[in-house]
């Protein structure tokens, strides 16, 4: 027991010693969450817009006072002629221009089918189709309540449908993405990457022609990064709660276990590559390219696993970081039970199985 | 006392270790000495349960290296060459590591490295990272003795270390010696090899001779000479031109000459040198070295190869 608790001293004078360890285990987790949270943004607020209406009937004008009091548009210009609206593109500070057809009021009355043109700039395609589901969001709930008593005289015609953000605030979905990167980078690469270096300095050959078990020196090199772990997943709730407005909608416990979890897979992948490798830069590219590539392009972080190609959809079914997002989402923005992650609580658990295992059996008692 | 028998070891298609027999008894300084890549290395993993051999069997004072690697692990002192300590941590907090991961302490074996340790004590605030080649090694000298071990191995533990200190660790090697400890170094170092009880020459994975220094030395059979002028390196083309001297090697300021004695005399090669252009000629016989016997001892093992 003394020498596991001097080991971990080291330890964790090798962390705090070094500074660049430091940033990565600290500083990073919360620039990434600030990043994706902010920065990496798809939410869009106070976007410019200009109207031409050549109608001005009740309805238009309702529809116009709507987007005018929605935080998320601001008209900078009531256009006269349908030709202005190209120089007003090209002025460069119009994200969106709304065009009502003639008599539009009459025409829903009459045709059942009057027209709104939105026409944004397709130079940026993800806010143009954001401005426009905003636009034509807001446009319909107006129809609805106009035509309330004859609901049957519109087009309802929605595509998308956010239930459970419904202001698209982009933080929403990051959070459990950045937490299930976070953890993944330090568990895996740092432990992969420390137990390299006793590799590669020298130092490993020592420890294990001593009397230490070698597997109490496996375990002293993985507790003080699910020490710090568990310290990044406690500040990165509190930075999303306090920061990000991102509330925890669901049990903290449900949450924190299922994160616990998360960590031994993580851990358990870290010792398994530092039994492969014996150079910091072979672990730091094998879990650089192995495990955060995936973690961020094929967990559904970013990109939705539905619309991947079937191959790659496979493929991210054995990505740990996939279950944990969809876990963490479930608890986190859904609000739900544990019940509803109870099947991504046991592949996550089956996979620290496995991976302990095998990462214990792979352990060399010797050099090779 | 250690006991190799009959040890081979390749890697891929390197035979790394050939047929290795040897054996050291107690209280005995034994050096393995050869050049880089010779097998040194790989002989001491084995040595210290660290890797396993192809064939053959060890035994550590009557343990087995392989089946009793446990109980080995807590008797031998072990010094790897590329050791490098923990750099981020200080003397004292290396040393009080080691000591506690072999479940002793620093006050507990104090007296074992005090001769070696207070050389280094002013300094124990400071990070080895931060220290000379010579206090590196003398911190990782009571690194390896903290837990009072029966057997030491030290390889090459003088390299890249400085000639005062080199000259130092060997004072210390020899008073530990005397307190009992049994010692198996290696060096590259042929200067060095006086230094050991008894001496392995080791070759591309083979002992080229295993006896005391003094002995090797005396059964230099060719007769030696150094050589010097005042250009020395057309003097060492020159040299190897001339018929009956056998082999010319550069030794730091001088060249050494070895023939079949009778075959040259001294006034015959100086005078062909002058005749090519040589001027301040010196010439000596001298003794051989650890270095000429090396030389020799590996010449006549690759003609031996050289005719199946």
């Amino acid at each position: 027991m003394k020498q596991f608790i001097a080991f971990i001293k080291k330890e964790f004078h090798h962390i705090f010693r070094d500074t660049w360890t430091m940033v990565i285990l600290l500083l990073l987790p919360i620039l990434m969450l600030i990043l994706f949270g902010y920065a990496l943004s798809t939410e869009i607020k106070s976007v410019n817009i200009a109207i031409y209406d050549p109608s001005k009937d009740s309805l238009s004008e309702e529809i116009i006072r709507k987007l005018e009091s929605s935080e998320y548009f601001n008209i900078i210009r009531m256009l006269d002629s349908p030709f202005q609206i190209e120089e007003e593109f090209q002025a460069g500070n119009t994200g969106m221009v709304l065009v009502f057809c003639e008599n539009f009021y009459k025409n829903t009355l009459s045709k059942g089918d009057a027209q709104i043109q939105l026409l944004t700039d397709g130079s940026d395609p993800n806010t143009a189709v954001t401005i426009t589901n905003y636009a034509s969001g807001i446009i319909k709930s107006v129809m609805r309540k106009s035509f309330a008593s004859n609901p049957d005289a519109i087009r309802v015609n929605i595509i998308t449908k956010l239930i459970y953000n419904p202001e698209m605030k982009s933080a929403y979905n990051f959070v459990p993405g950045v937490m299930g990167m976070v953890i993944m980078l330090i568990c895996a690469m740092m432990t992969s990457i420390s137990i390299a270096r006793e590799k590669e300095t020298g130092t490993m050959e020592i420890l294990l022609a001593s009397p230490m078990k070698p597997l109490l020196i496996i375990l002293s090199k993985a507790v003080p990064y699910f020490f710090l772990s568990c310290i990044n997943l406690l500040t990165i709730l509190l930075f999303s709660v306090f920061l990000l407005k991102v509330p925890i909608a669901g049990s903290l416990i449900a949450l924190l276990t299922v994160s616990l979890v998360y960590i031994f897979v993580s851990l358990a992948i870290g010792l398994l590559i530092s039994s492969i490798t014996s150079s910091q830069l072979v672990a730091l590219l094998l879990s650089g390219m192995a495990l955060m590539m995936p973690a961020i392009y094929l967990s559904g972080m970013i990109f939705p696993i539905e619309n991947m190609p079937r191959g790659l959809q496979i493929v991210a079914q054995i990505i740990p970081a996939k279950w944990y997002i969809v876990a963490a989402r479930n608890i986190m923005i859904k609000g739900l039970g544990f019940s509803s992650i109870l099947k991504e609580f046991a592949v996550l658990s089956g996979m620290a199985l496995i991976l302990i295992t095998i990462s214990f059996k792979k352990f060399k008692l010797r050099l090779e | 006392m250690i006991q190799v028998h009959n040890i081979s070891k390749s890697f891929d298609s390197l035979q790394a270790l050939d047929d290795l027999s040897f054996r050291v008894n107690e209280g005995e300084i034994f050096g393995i000495i050869g050049p880089d890549g010779a097998g040194k290395t790989t002989l001491f993993r084995i040595m210290t349960t660290l890797l396993l051999a192809d064939r053959g069997e060890i035994s550590l004072n009557s343990l087995d290296v392989v089946k009793d690697f446990r109980s080995i692990r807590k008797i031998i002192g072990y010094m790897p060459g590329k050791f490098s300590l923990y750099q981020d941590l200080t003397i004292e907090e290396n040393l009080n590591f080691f000591a506690t991961v072999f479940n002793t302490s620093i006050e507990e074996n104090y007296h074992l490295i005090k001769d070696i340790y207070v050389q280094i004590e002013p300094f124990k605030k400071r990070r080895a990272g931060a220290l000379s080649g010579g206090m590196k090694q003398k911190l990782a000298l009571c690194c390896a003795l903290i837990h009072y071990p029966k057997i030491l191995f030290l390889d090459e533990p003088t390299t890249g270390v400085d000639p005062v200190s080199r000259a130092e660790f060997w004072e210390m090697l020899l008073s530990l010696k005397e307190s009992g400890l049994t010692i198996a170094v290696s060096t590259p170092y042929m200067d060095e090899a006086g230094k050991c009880d008894r001496i392995a020459l080791i070759q591309k994975g083979r002992f080229l001779k295993i006896d005391t220094p003094d002995n090797i030395t005396d059964q230099f059979h060719l007769s030696l000479m150094s050589v010097k002028s005042d250009s020395m390196y057309p003097l060492l083309k020159d040299l190897r031109k001339i018929e009956g001297i056998d082999s010319c090697f550069s030794f730091g300021d001088s060249h050494h000459i070895t023939f079949q004695a009778n075959r040259l005399q001294k006034d015959e090669i100086e005078s062909i040198l002058r005749t090519k252009g040589h001027h301040n000629i010196d010439i000596q016989p001298i003794k051989a070295n650890m270095e000429d016997c090396f030389m020799d001892l590996a010449q006549s093992e690759e003609s031996l190869k050289g005719e199946p």
